[in-house]
């Protein structure tokens, strides 16, 4: 019934004013992609700062209860206000997300509201109003509650924003190995359910919907609960790292000195658990992309033929004309790390999708040329996914080596050693760790959204049947511009707040009362009438 | 049985977009009035009497947003994809305000304040005037085509009478504000903002009843419907009595009352409009039988049973967080020494 003909909706009264498409020659869905890509990648940023830095401040408020000592008060105090800033940043740029689906990708959200809205319904009633509830005792409230009262909101607020990634990285799990559903057409009001292998076609678009069968078996779907570790132990790196920088950068140029320590190691500790971890949660999720997505597995490692001893790339690049990877390369380890046999064959992207999947969808296809051709047309984009990729291991790697060696130093009391040069090197490296698990996560959400490409639900939905159909290129050039601009504009003022409140540094210590500089952060008075 | 859960969830979904039109209904206002008071102390005191609570409010938005994709797909797929470019600045200037109540009193630099001030009050402005415009299309009808979808041709948003509805709804926020400020403040603002209350009050209540006449005349189906639904009437009559009471219950002296009636006042408004809106989500004019009803917009009566689940176990909590957290912070807001 709905047949989509993009012309039939292309006037709109901004496209009178301002004609942007013809500039660039952009398509809607070339922008629509570009604009969720922004979007998401900015508040990206800050959901893993915060729920980071969140898991810190339960650490440091849970030592200052157990111990009664005041640098710990001093260090929550401290690391608070940091949280508030990141905080409010991830909120603001996360209002934009929920509504993006509604306004870029409409066609989506007809198809999955019956299933994805549920888990978004969720994600305000338990995570949202948590975190946004109780932020206002942590941040205001020192005065107003006990300790114990206020150290319970700070776990509250924790637990949100890890019940919000919980609920956003199920609802992105479903769109990579959907679960617990069946397709149902709707044509005048009548619901056919169709069988499971049904293949979508041109004709069904608009008049389809996933509907939910089993909702547990849609949360827990096969690679949600790999995913959700690896995107939570991501988290708390950013978190930990962003301890340790500041820290360390206080230890390197003396200030607040037995803060600094502290704080370090604080730091430094869980932000060595939760490297370990990763590494643990990293492989299960890489295992798990072998098992589902065997496509998305070729393209990140550029495999194009299938081949027993598959090796490992390290660094390389992928040509797509010769389909052909250079790289420097380990070999016969990834046989190993996807099956743990050095022998098994790892299948390559020149057999993939196999032949039976693209008769399926294309029974006029009958040739070997025109098999080749199709075949392709279920490939992402090999470069940006094996590029992508390989930046996260690199980095994350590179972060596993940095804890290993900073937590040795520890150990032998070298740490804190700003007179030998190999000390004063270390904390530079700690210093800079904080940009590790950002890019690491950034890459990581590239990696698995553009290898997930061309579908938006995985062998069900493509991404170019996703769209708004009433929306035009040049709105969405209007509105990407509108939000380049405020975005820029937000990130020059967090870097700013952020620098300004490493140089004010920490309450010192004989200031047991609220000081000054902390009013003037929270703005509000302590006695009430 | 399965109707009743497409009710059930016509009626929560407005419930939501009602409560964060009462809460963050206020601090919208006080946006509205943030630049009418001139010194920087008492800007700061506005800020900070809407500090602690203006983030949870805003999550109301969210929610309400996050279930009507749950429970209407179809609706919120027509909605914010047709009304792409106003959802899009209200996008926009909702994150111009967040930033602007964060930023604004970290730096004493008078500049640097002046501009976050106006961006504080701009953004509100403009939203609560988006959020209006928008409702008052949707009051309306607009002109869905058969497939629910909204095409842009010969169609304005910015009618006279969405127009109309944009500006009362910043007057109403900006009354609702005031009373907030009241509350929350003593002496010399207090008294400034008491001085404005009936200038805003008188402003309000002439906007709501030419906005009242207007949709009698204007929207064809309303008085009909409200032949046929005669409660309509009940209802509709109880809110205008509760807002009349307003200015009563401020001559008197007793603030918490009046924002209580402003409050009821909305929600009663609200409720009128959906007396007389259903059983549609998105009327369409003038081919009504294009409309996204609570039926055909609606998921499937398993999703809104999980759904109807969900939320029997999450609002409570998140009302008896709410509640506590109004109390924690309940009382005159203070200003700080230099
Ligand atoms: C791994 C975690 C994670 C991921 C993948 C995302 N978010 Fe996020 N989001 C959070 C973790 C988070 C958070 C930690 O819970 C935030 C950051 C700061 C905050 O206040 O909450 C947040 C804030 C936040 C808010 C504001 C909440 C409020 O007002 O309190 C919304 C509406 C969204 N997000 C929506 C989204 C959508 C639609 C996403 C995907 C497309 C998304 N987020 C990705
Ligand atoms: C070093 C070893 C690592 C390996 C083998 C690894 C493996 C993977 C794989 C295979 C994916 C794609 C999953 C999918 O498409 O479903 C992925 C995604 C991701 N990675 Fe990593 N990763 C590693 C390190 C890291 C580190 C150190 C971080 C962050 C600090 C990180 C953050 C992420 C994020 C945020 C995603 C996207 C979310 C997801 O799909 O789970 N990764 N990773
Ligand atoms: C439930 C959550 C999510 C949904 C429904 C979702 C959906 C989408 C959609 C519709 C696109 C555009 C199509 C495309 O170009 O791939 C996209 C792209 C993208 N998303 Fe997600 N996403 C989600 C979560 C995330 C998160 C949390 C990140 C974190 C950074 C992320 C990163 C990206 C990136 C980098 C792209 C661009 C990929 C490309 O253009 O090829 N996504 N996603």
């Amino acid at each position: 019934m709905h047949r989509w003909s993009p012309q039939e909706y292309n006037v709109s009264p901004l496209a009178s004013v301002i004609r942007f498409s013809t500039i660039t020659n952009m398509t809607v869905e070339t922008l629509a992609r570009a604009q969720f890509a922004f979007t998401i990648m900015f508040h990206y940023i800050y959901p893993p700062l915060t729920i980071g830095l969140g898991m810190t401040l339960v650490i440091m408020e849970g030592l200052w209860l157990k111990t009664g000592n005041t640098l710990y008060h001093n260090m929550a105090r401290f690391w608070t206000r940091i949280f508030a800033l990141t905080f409010s940043i991830g909120v603001a740029t996360g209002i934009v997300m929920e509504f993006e689906f509604g306004t870029n990708w409409a066609s989506y959200s007809r198809f999955v509201g019956d299933i994805f809205g549920s888990v978004l319904a969720s994600e305000g009633l338990f995570a949202f109003f948590l975190e946004s509830g109780f932020l206002a005792l942590l941040l205001f409230g020192w005065d107003k509650v006990g300790p114990r009262l206020h150290f319970f909101s700070t776990c509250m607020v924790a637990l949100g924003s890890h019940f919000s990634a919980l609920w956003i990285v199920v609802a992105n799990s479903w769109m990579q190995t959907p679960a617990g559903f069946h397709l149902e057409k709707i044509v005048n009001g009548q619901h056919t359910i169709l069988p499971p292998d049904h293949i979508i076609t041109a004709d069904d678009l608009g008049s389809m919907r996933a509907v939910v069968d089993d909702f547990w078996a849609m949360v827990f779907n096969p690679s949600s609960m790999d995913r959700l570790a690896h995107t939570l132990m991501g988290a708390w790196m950013a978190g930990a790292f962003l301890v340790v920088s500041i820290s360390a950068f206080y230890v390197l140029t003396k200030r607040h000195k037995e803060f600094a320590q502290a704080s370090l190691k604080v730091g430094l500790g869980f932000a060595t658990v939760a490297t370990c971890l990763q590494m643990v949660c990293a492989d299960a999720t890489a295992r798990g992309v072998v098992v589902n997505q065997p496509i998305k597995l070729a393209a990140m490692e550029g495999v194009f033929h299938t081949q027993a001893y598959a090796p490992m790339n390290v660094v390389g690049f992928v040509d797509m004309k010769t389909e052909t990877d250079h790289a420097i390369a380990v070999p016969g380890m990834l046989s190993f790390l996807c099956y743990h046999d050095f022998s098994k064959p790892v299948s390559g992207l020149l057999d993939l999708p196999p032949d039976a999947y693209i008769q399926a969808r294309h029974p006029e296809a009958t040739t070997p040329e025109q098999l080749t051709t199709l075949r392709k047309t279920y490939w992402p984009y090999v470069p940006l996914v094996f590029q992508a990729y390989h930046l996260m291991i690199a980095v994350g790697s590179a972060l596993f080596g940095l804890v290993i060696v900073s937590c040795f130093f520890w150990w032998k009391g070298w740490l804190f050693n700003t007179d030998w040069w190999v000390s004063r090197w270390l904390l530079i490296a700690l210093v800079f760790s904080v940009l590790g698990p950002q890019i690491c996560n950034e890459a990581g959400w590239m990696t698995a959204e553009a290898g997930r490409q061309p579908w938006i639900v995985y062998n069900l939905l493509r991404t170019s049947e996703a769209m708004s159909k009433v929306v035009t290129a040049d709105e969405i050039i209007f509105s990407l511009i509108l939000f380049a601009f405020v975005y820029a504009l937000l990130f020059m003022v967090f870097i700013y707040l952020l620098t300004r409140k490493i140089q004010h540094g920490p309450d010192s210590e004989e200031h047991e009362e609220m000081t000054q500089s902390w009013k003037d952060i929270i703005n509000h008075d302590a006695p009430r009438t | 049985m399965d109707a009743y859960l497409n009710i059930i969830w016509f009626f929560i979904v407005g419930a939501l977009f009602t409560g964060y039109a009462m809460l963050d209904g206020f601090d919208l206002g006080v946006g509205v009035l943030h630049l009418f008071v001139r010194k920087d102390e008492h800007r700061r005191l506005l800020l900070n009497a809407i500090g602690p609570v203006w983030d949870g409010n805003e999550v109301w938005l969210v929610v309400g947003g996050g279930a009507l994709l749950a429970a209407f797909p179809e609706a919120y797929a027509t909605v914010f994809s047709g009304f792409y470019i106003p959802f899009i600045l209200l996008l926009f200037t909702l994150i111009f305000r967040a930033v602007a109540i964060e930023f604004r009193s970290k730096e004493v630099w008078a500049w640097w304040r002046q501009t976050w001030d106006i961006a504080f009050s701009l953004g509100s402005i403009l939203s609560a005037f988006i959020i209006g415009v928008a409702m008052g299309n949707v009051v309306q009808g607009v002109p869905l085509d058969e497939h629910f979808e909204l095409p842009y041709r010969e169609f304005n948003l910015l009618n006279p009478y969405a127009l109309a509805l944009g500006g009362t709804t910043v007057l109403m926020f900006a009354m609702h504000g005031a009373i907030y400020i009241l509350l929350k403040t003593e002496g010399e603002l207090q008294a400034i903002v008491r001085g404005w209350i009936p200038y805003l009050i008188g402003a309000f209540l002439a906007a709501y009843a030419i906005f009242n006449v207007w949709t009698l005349v204007h929207v064809p189906y309303v008085w009909p419907t409200a032949i046929a639904r005669p409660w309509i009437f009940v209802v509709a009559i109880m809110g205008m009595l509760v807002i009349l009471n307003i200015p009563r219950e401020i001559y008197k002296g007793r603030e918490f009352i009046a924002f209580l009636s402003s409050c009821a006042g909305m929600g009663l408004m609200m409720a009128t409009f959906g007396l007389t809106y259903y059983p549609y989500m998105l009327l369409s004019t003038p081919h009504p039988e294009n409309s996204l009803t609570i039926f055909n917009a609606a998921s499937t009566t398993k999703t809104l049973g999980i759904l109807l689940l969900i939320a029997g176990i999450g609002v409570p909590l998140v009302l008896s967080y709410t509640i506590s957290i109004y109390y924690i912070f309940r009382g005159k807001t203070k200003t700080l020494h230099y």
